[in-house]
């Protein structure tokens, strides 16, 4: 009888840990509220129940169709769309940070159920559309042997790849379907533990410079502050030399990264850190500023100390950059991507971002691909969905948009690493009426002060 | 050792397989209390990995010590007595150390000062109930009688 009393307890103190304080959804905007630091007992977690498409397919607003054009790929993450319209696709799979503690095996097991089965294809492949009708009738492996390839980026007629351990390039001519031999090395990039293992790039406006985003080694510095040397940053590279420089600091997970059309501006969406509570700490979109610091790991969102990292450093949380924009916590943005007016009016000037969705929330945020509305070249007023679906109201998921890119001919590509598909959203229809989706006003923070 | 008890059965000193779950555990969590200490004097990450598995460790020995206890209980009859007060320090040990366990699942200094707490008193509890499970008697098994 004791024994089963002990059991209840325990019972009772897993379903303590499971209850939040009834999480609010994600917050948008420059001024999200950050409620009180929890520490629960056990990090609530409501993994993804993947499921297949059948015959479902992602939600998109009027205006717009949305077809499959690949399939069974081997983990897509990012794309690239190259001046002929051909579509890269980098796929694999990275990290090797062995688990350390106890917890570590336990939520490796767990968080493995939410994600796709398949081996890293370790591969970009390569999706044509010769007699533009929108179907991609064409697909070969452009490179293969790389090593868990994630960030791509065409300039000055070669395609760069960002690997989980370097940055390499591949000479292209316009029409290949295939690259003619092993690629160049252009500099390693930091690999140890690779704890965040995704290397997110993008290329300068004149090429000159690369831009990659290096992601920490630890939730929140959990591996050891030696582990996080040259973590958490962007290196700025230069194509020529292979020197870098880090360009930017204290960016937890910098995932992706993009230039802005006209300024040259670089913009980041980053992943900040767990196990603070459901709605701690913000994922957040922000123009990147050379030598800034952004707080991780003292601080977020400015000067919001985090106690987990010690010894503090005052001087660094003084120092810390607000981010421009949050997108909400947990949310697990992956992709960012500039429009422009061949999307239509409504999402003419702005960026589209991909949340992969979260793991540790008991009501699941993200799993979806947003629209943050700029004016005057930064954000401006509440995001609006874009591509939805992706998890069911059953609770099932179908897919995870991690990368999306606009393609010039008028349609947004985006990469689902659950169902192992590439999507592609076409403008049907460019007029303002046709195009009327769901307004996420509710949930930012301009002018109302519904939070929690 | 013998001392004679009611239904005639000797009393004897802890089962040697019990004796070892419950000696295993003490310098277990003993080392995690050791190595919270010294995590939360250097910052030094790799003291907080030691106290998370030694404490895990300390838990598997507890627990199945805890079940021997419980299942002694009933074979203990009407005279339980310090038998009961073993078990029940058992019991307190398990359940503190538990939750440390979960304590000790979190991030960094996360632990901090919760796990130190914690882990000084799972070792006075873990100390205790060692002291009681040596030093009270148990009821020999019929076996033993009719050799």
């Amino acid at each position: 009888m004791k024994r089963s009393s002990l059991l209840a307890a325990a019972g009772i103190v897993v379903l303590l840990a499971a209850c939040d304080d009834n999480p609010s959804p994600p917050v948008y905007g420059a001024n999200p509220p950050l409620p009180e630091q929890q520490y629960g007992l056990l990090p609530s977690m409501k993994i993804a129940n993947p499921a297949s498409w059948g015959d479902h397919k992602p939600t998109v607003p009027e205006g717009f169709t949305v077809t499959a054009i690949a399939t069974d790929l081997g983990i897509p993450r990012q794309t690239l769309v190259l001046p002929n319209g051909d579509i890269l696709v980098a796929e694999g799979r990275g990290g090797s940070a062995p688990p350390l503690r106890p917890k570590d095996f336990i939520a490796g097991i767990i968080k493995a159920k939410g994600t796709t089965p398949v081996p890293s294809g370790n591969r970009i492949t390569l999706l044509r559309d010769a007699d533009g009708d929108g179907r991609y009738e064409e697909r070969t492996v452009f490179a293969d042997h790389l090593n868990a390839p994630y960030g791509l980026a065409f300039v000055n007629g070669q395609i760069y790849v960002a690997n989980q351990d370097a940055l390499v390039r591949f000479p292209y001519r316009e029409g290949q379907t295939r690259a003619e031999g092993p690629p160049e090395k252009v500099t390693d990039l930091p690999s140890y533990i690779n704890h965040h293992w995704t290397k997110s790039l993008a290329a300068s406006t004149d090429g000159r410079f690369l831009y990659v985003g290096i992601g920490s080694n630890s939730n929140i510095t959990e591996r050891g502050m030696p582990a996080e040397a040259d973590r958490a940053m962007v290196w700025e590279i230069d194509a020529q030399t292979g020197a870098h420089r880090p360009y930017a600091t204290g960016l937890r997970n910098p995932t992706a990264l993009a230039v802005q059309p006209g300024t040259g501006t670089l913009w980041a969406v980053v992943n900040e850190r767990d196990e603070l509570g459901p709605n701690l700490v913000p994922d957040y979109l922000t123009s990147v500023r050379e030598g800034g610091f952004y707080g991780w790991p003292y601080s977020y969102w400015g000067q919001n100390v985090d106690p987990r990292a010690q010894p503090q450093k005052p001087e660094m949380v003084a120092a810390a950059i607000k981010p421009d924009y949050s997108l909400g916590s947990h949310v697990a943005a992956l992709g960012v991507a500039f429009s422009s007016p061949v999307m239509g009016e409504r999402f003419a000037e702005g960026v589209f971002v991909g949340e992969h969705g979260s793991w540790n929330r008991s009501v699941p945020s993200g799993y979806k691909v947003i629209f943050v509305p700029f004016r005057d070249g930064a954000p401006s007023g509440s995001p609006v969905e874009v591509v939805t679906g992706f998890m069911g109201e059953d609770g099932k998921t179908y897919g995870r948009p991690v990368g999306v890119t606009v393609d010039p001919k008028g349609a947004l590509i985006v990469a689902d690493d659950l169902s192992n598909t590439v999507w592609r959203v076409a403008v049907t229809d460019r007029s303002p009426s046709a195009q009327a989706p769901a307004d996420m006003g509710s949930t930012t923070t301009d002018g109302n002060g519904s939070s929690n | 050792m013998v001392a004679i008890v009611d239904h005639g059965r000797p009393a004897r000193a802890i089962h040697p397989l019990h004796a070892v779950l419950l000696a295993a555990s003490l310098p277990l969590f003993l080392g995690g209390l050791l190595c919270d200490m010294a995590y939360s004097r250097s910052f030094e990450i790799q003291w907080s990995n030691f106290a998370a598995w030694l404490i895990a460790g300390g838990m598997v020995f507890a627990g199945f010590s805890l079940l021997w206890a419980f299942i002694d209980l009933f074979r203990a009859g009407r005279r339980r007595g310090r038998g009961l007060v073993y078990f029940v320090l058992l019991l307190i040990t398990f359940a503190l150390g538990l939750v440390n366990a979960f304590v000790h699942a979190r991030d960094a200094w996360g632990i901090m000062p919760d796990g130190l707490i914690l882990s000084a008193a799972v070792a006075v509890t873990a100390a205790l109930a060692t002291w009681f499970g040596f030093s009270s008697l148990r009821i020999g098994a019929r076996m033993g009688e009719t050799r």
